[in-house]
């Protein structure tokens, strides 16, 4: 176990290497002067050159990649100017909210998702069957911000369950019950879809287990089948079905940007989409850095979740 | 080029295939309508969707001149959706196949010249994937600039690994193809034969991806739009609209909700034609999935079915006239049709007979462990000491299983689960039936891997399945099997994946045991030689009938059925090496279309006319012996 984390926390390090490469590359190919964009139309060449400069825009690309790499190794993500603060502070200030309802989201998908896709698989062609199937199609297909517009305009504005935006209460609140409350609704919305992808992975993934020997094998043994399902079946279906759970956190953490914006959640989303409408191109850079490197981070213990399930991978 | 056609070729053609899918005729019904209006918004009698009206403002639903009302501007809603369901189409199908094409470009290079180029071309795709789908979307957008045409590239972009990396796996596979040899020898370059052999082939890999991504770009492009990064006023998508009237959605929800759920069909619809294809180009990915197998072969007996005589009380297990048939496709497979047998306590019987003679269906159907679907018992009689086992209800079936009667099955690999160690599963199978706990039930795992002769049981008991050898993990197969001190194991072809040498100790060990503790065995295999050296009685099947029974002895010294006697010369023996083995040339009648009459007279060298006239019965030509064959008292 230990030889094989540290093996695939080695393997990490190249994935980190080219995330850093590719947003670089992005953002250096901007069309356009970037000197002239912090500075406007009315700057005088004098003053654009001297921010070329300053930028280190004058230096041949790698140069460029190279310094900017020592910048980000030195956790220095450059200076935000629409917010006129570190990029760092902005984006640390900003992580929590997103990991926590990107973490409250995946944990509703994994329960439901793996619930209704369990009692589909035995259920097979029977009416439980068929409304969960119809539910994941409608949950697959289904836009998350109008479906966060709809549980705002029924669980917030007429049933007056849960507020209707940010993540605090502005006077008294401020504890965890209050997050919760604040947390339930984007959660909810944000889980949709990878419940269905989820939900529908579980489903085939079990009917192809089902059908395996050691199956037959348990039930030769006289096990009952809630042990059958439970021990045999869904625990082998679940090496599966662990790699792409860690997958859906792309598609959670993707998803975030609408949810944030709908329900006015302060996270890193929100941030992104505000800093991409003043064109603050370190802000976005900073935001999508941070978050890709979670992402890789989730999928490494994806992986080792697998690992501790299945003892023929590694060794 | 013929490679291409012939896996499609045997099969009806797409349409009456996707036609039988309901949920794909909904969708594509649903699809059609959108696209259909969405194309015909320049010739509907629609106002113009950009013209303001402000004494229309925030009209509500159906109101005069205004069917869906009319937003914020007083801009007609019914033309706004249109027209904007004719941007959000077309930016989503070009996205999709931009992303298509260059993907499938990519996969297939990177396929087809492997090597550095394949390496170099996939890290870069990997490094893509590496980065959450939406994100990277948005760094784009956010180096482009916001814009409809940007936020298309975007998401555009973010969808070429999905077809690169599918177009690839199955180019690597077309490759190595003795076709693609055979072009390359004909002196064919690489680019007919990249676009006459391998391009035809990929396209329902293209196809199948293009069917789950369509309906996440449209989502995605109206997502971009809604954040107000795509469409720009007054150019207006679905997603613009939806983003435009967010704030007025407590005063005017339709404006903000109509959009929405006109995003909502159409990715529904795009969804059920898309899972239709799938089911119809590559049924494992579908939706729909396979048949799972029940706990316990359903019993339905046919309808005017005889009743079944009695099996007598004395022996461990008696069947009498069972049938086990598969119902596939509509059609009745007569797996095991009127098989009769008895086994007494201590004894040894035998099952021989080709692959598919129904020989492991008996097995399995004494306990009921046939799958259902498609396997259902339709007939006849299973008692175990008098007790009827085609009537217990499930929780009996269960106390039995594993426990009075216990089961040797083939393939020790397949036939453990992988995730546990093989002490647990041996442990699972003391602790159901004796209620032991989990160390004492431990304990005895290691006992019973010491009968079976495990060196080093002890610590053996915790390794898994994959870390013994194939002998090792039959004598687990065996080790569970003896774990409740069954009177019946009912053993399928427990030594054929095996070795030699390592049979021979299996055999040795399941005599020993058998003499030790005067256990019924019912042995299923193909092999005479092993029912020689392990069996008291001997039944031989074909075609899912019983054809022969008697003692071992009796039936090697004087094989009385025509089957029975061209089994027994494929038998090698030992010291006549020169021996011809004979093996039968043709192939047992499919078991969904039984010739009438005798089912080997095709294949049989004795055969007359009347062989195909009418049924033959077993026929009792000795105290011991029975013989399905009419000139069986023949010499």
């Amino acid at each position: 176990m230990l030889s094989y984390t540290l093996r695939r926390l080695a393997m990490i390090v190249p994935v980190l290497f080219g995330i850093s490469v590719i947003v670089f590359l992005i953002m250096a190919l901007i069309p356009g002067d970037p000197a002239l964009a912090i500075l406007g139309s009315f700057a005088t060449p004098d003053n654009v050159a001297k921010l070329r400069q300053d930028l280190g825009l004058d230096r041949s690309l790698v140069e460029q990649y190279v310094v900017w790499l020592g910048n980000l190794a030195h956790g220095d993500f450059g200076r935000s100017y629409s917010l006129n603060r570190p990029v760092i502070d902005e984006v640390r200030e900003r992580l929590g909210p997103t990991l926590l309802l990107a973490g409250a989201s995946l944990l509703l998908c994994t329960v439901l998702g793996l619930a209704a896709g369990v009692v589909s698989a035995i259920r097979q062609y029977g009416w439980q069957d068929k409304i969960l199937t119809l539910l994941v199609l409608i949950g697959l297909s289904t836009p998350s911000f109008w479906l966060g517009l709809i549980l705002v305009l029924v669980f917030s504005v007429q049933l007056k369950w849960f507020p209707v935006s940010g993540m605090y209460a502005i006077y008294g609140g401020g504890d965890t019950l209050d997050l919760l409350w604040h947390l339930a609704l984007p959660a909810i919305t944000l889980a949709v879809v990878a419940t269905g992808v989820i939900a529908r992975l579980t489903r085939s993934t079990m009917l192809e287990v089902l059908r395996q020997d050691f199956v037959r094998t348990a039930r030769a043994k006289g096990l009952d089948e809630r042990t059958v399902i439970r021990k045999h079946a869904l625990r082998n279906a679940l090496v599966n079905i662990v790699p792409i759970i860690g997958i859906q956190t792309g598609f959670v953490l993707g998803g975030a940007v609408y949810i944030e914006t709908v329900f006015q959640w302060p996270g890193i989303g929100r941030m992104l989409v505000t800093a991409i409408s003043t064109r603050d191109i370190l802000l976005v850079q900073g935001g999508v850095l941070v978050v890709a490197a979670c992402y890789v981070l989730i999928n490494l213990a994806a992986d080792l979740v697998q690992h501790m399930l299945d003892p023929r991978i590694g060794t | 080029m013929s490679a291409t056609t012939s896996a499609s070729a045997a099969r009806p053609g797409w349409w009456p295939r996707l036609r039988r899918n309901h949920l794909a005729v909904v969708g594509l019904i649903i699809l059609a309508a959108i696209a259909l209006i969405a194309l015909a918004a320049p010739i509907l009698p629609l106002p113009d969707p950009n013209a303001t009206d402000l004494p229309a403002r925030l009209a509500p639903l159906l109101s005069p001149g205004h069917p869906l009302g009319a937003d914020q501007l007083g801009r007609d809603m019914l033309s706004r959706i249109i027209w904007g369901t004719r941007v959000s189409l077309a930016v989503g199908v070009v996205a999709a196949l931009a992303a298509a094409l260059i993907g499938s470009l990519i996969g297939i290079v990177a396929g087809f010249y492997g090597r550095w180029v394949d390496t170099a071309l996939m890290r870069a795709i990997d490094m893509l994937m590496a980065f959450p789908y939406l994100l990277l979307a948005l760094a784009i957008v956010a180096a482009l600039g916001p814009g409809l045409l940007n936020a298309l590239f975007a998401i555009s972009i973010v969808n070429i690994p999905f077809f690169a990396r599918s177009v690839r796996g199955v180019t690597l596979g077309l490759v190595r193809r003795d076709y693609v040899d055979a072009a390359r020898l004909t002196g064919q370059g690489d680019f007919a034969i990249l676009t006459g052999e391998i391009l035809p082939n990929l396209l329902p890999v293209i196809v199948i991806t293009l069917s789950t991504t369509l309906g996440w770009m449209i989502l995605e492009t109206a997502g971009l739009s809604f954040l107000g990064l795509g469409a720009q006023p007054p150019q207006a998508d679905l997603g613009s609209m939806l983003g435009e009237a967010r704030a007025l959605v407590l005063v005017a929800p339709h404006v903000a909700l109509i959009p929405g759920l006109v995003i909502l069909l159409l990715v529904i619809g795009i969804n059920l034609v898309g899972d239709g294809i799938r089911d119809m180009l590559d049924p494992r990915l579908g939706s729909g999935g396979l048949a799972r197998p029940g706990a316990a072969t359903a019993v339905a007996f046919d309808a005017g079915s005889p009743t079944p005589e009695p099996p007598p009380a004395a022996a461990a297990l008696g069947v009498r006239n069972l049938a086990t048939h598969f119902l596939l496709g509509g059609e009745r497979h007569k797996a095991a049709d009127n098989v009769g047998l008895d086994l007494h306590a201590g004894e040894c019987l035998g099952i021989v007979g080709e692959s598919g003679s129904g020989k492991s269906v008996t097995a399995l159907s004494i306990l009921r462990l046939v799958p259902t679907p498609p396997g259902r018992i339709v007939g006849g009689a299973i008692h175990h000491h008098g007790q009827d086992l085609l009537g217990l209800k499930p929780a009996d079936l269960r106390d039995l299983r594993g426990n009075r009667i216990a089961y040797i099955f083939q393939d020790p690999l397949g036939t453990l689960n992988p995730l546990l160690t093989v002490g647990e599963q041996i442990a699972e199978t003391i602790r159901r039936h004796q209620g032991k706990s989990r160390s004492e039930a431990m304990a005895l795992a290691v006992d019973l891997m010491e009968r079976v002769r495990i060196p080093d049981a002890a610590n053996r008991v915790s390794a898994y399945p994959h870390e013994l050898s194939g002998g090792q993990r039959q004598r687990i197969g065996i080790a569970m099997a003896l774990a409740n001190d069954p009177d019946i194991i009912i053993a399928d072809e427990p030594t054929t994946a095996l070795d030699v040498t390592i049979q021979a100790e299996i055999l040795d060990l399941l005599r020993d045991l058998r003499r030790e503790r005067g256990t019924a065995l019912l042995f299923i295999t193909h092999d005479f030689g092993v029912v020689a050296d392990l069996c008291d009685r001997v039944m031989v099947m074909y075609a899912g009938r019983v054809v022969e029974t008697g003692p071992v002895r009796d039936v090697l010294r004087d094989p009385r059925h025509p089957y029975t006697r061209r089994l027994l010369d494929c038998v090698p023996v030992l010291g006549q090496p020169k021996r011809a083995l004979n093996a039968i040339p043709g192939l047992p009648p499919a078991v969904n279309r039984l010739p009438q009459g005798c089912h080997f007279a095709d294949r049989c060298d004795r055969v007359i006319e009347r062989c195909r006239t009418s049924d033959v019965a077993l026929d009792p030509i000795g105290p011991y012996r029975t013989v399905r064959c009419i000139r069986a008292r023949e010499p």
